[in-house]
């Protein structure tokens, strides 16, 4: 029987969430930015999972479900948009990728 | 079963961090299939082994395979130099070593496992299956809706058009 309190479970969510935005922050390649918005996803999902445990509620899991299903389009999406990309600029820089700014 | 979580939640940071500054977008996909799964051995520990499993299954299995394929697609980075990374065997050991240190934790905590878990109750899956499609049933009606707006999405962005420009914006 798992007696971590409860705390240190909600910790590791957030280490692993604040991994992923140190992650999305500081990477520029975009496939490592989109990864890094998994990470938090997953850790989303992580934080879902340890209330349902603590409360004994199903309410936790059916949300990860929800989340996985949110996950799993917006990859799908995000990698269609970076193959469109990737075809246009021939770069996955993502600073590269700045047509909207204005040239000054 | 807490120095299992502790383990597993070790793993999970490290081969997270790992992925985070790989250089070689495949070494960082395969790290972070490492996080997810460790990710997923703290499910089972929470008493969710439905949700542990699907974790493996769709987030490791799927998302994570579709990220690499793409990956591959683009042939990211240095051609030369990634080839003559991917052969060199040490590049797999750490990787290597950390999953099966999360083989074994969980071979030691399902051995470790209480035959009688009446005084907790447990979430079982059947009780998320009903909550699921009587108490949440028009969220999933809504996420049958996303993913089919996402599977058309998907096919209208990925399908390879001439690229057209207007000839005011070219420069």
């Amino acid at each position: 029987m798992l007696t971590v309190p409860v705390q240190i479970q909600i910790l590791l969510a957030g280490i692993l969430f604040f991994l992923g935005l140190i992650g999305l922050l500081v990477r520029r390649n975009i496939i490592f930015m989109l990864m890094s918005v998994e990470i938090m996803f997953n850790s989303a999902g992580l934080v879902f999972i340890i209330a349902g445990s603590h409360w004994m509620q199903p309410d936790g899991q059916v949300m990860f479900i929800f989340i996985l299903t949110v996950a799993a389009v917006e990859v799908a999406i995000g990698l269609a948009l970076i193959l469109q990309l990737y075809h246009h600029f021939k770069t996955l820089d993502a600073d590269a990728i700045d047509k909207l700014k204005d040239k000054i | 079963m807490n120095v299992f979580f502790y383990i597993a939640a070790a793993v999970a940071i490290f081969s997270t961090i790992m992925a985070i500054t790989g250089r070689n977008a495949i070494h960082s996909l395969l790290f972070l299939i490492l996080s997810l799964l460790a990710v997923s051995v703290v499910f089972y520990l929470l008493q969710a082994p439905f949700i542990a499993a699907l974790e493996v299954i769709i987030y490791a299995g799927a998302i994570m395979v579709l990220f690499i394929f793409v990956t591959m697609m683009l042939n990211i980075g240095l051609e030369k130099k990634t080839e003559k990374k991917w052969v060199r065997p040490g590049m797999w050991i750490i990787p290597s070593i950390l999953a099966a240190v999360l083989l074994t934790d969980l071979v030691l905590a399902l051995q470790v496992a209480p035959t009688a878990t009446a005084a907790r109750q447990i979430v079982e899956p059947k009780q998320v299956g009903i909550s699921l499609f009587s108490t949440y049933l028009l969220a999933v009606e809504i996420a049958a809706v996303m993913l089919m707006a996402g599977v058309i999405g998907a096919y209208h962005l990925g399908s390879q058009k001439k690229k057209v420009t207007h000839r005011f914006l070219e420069n």
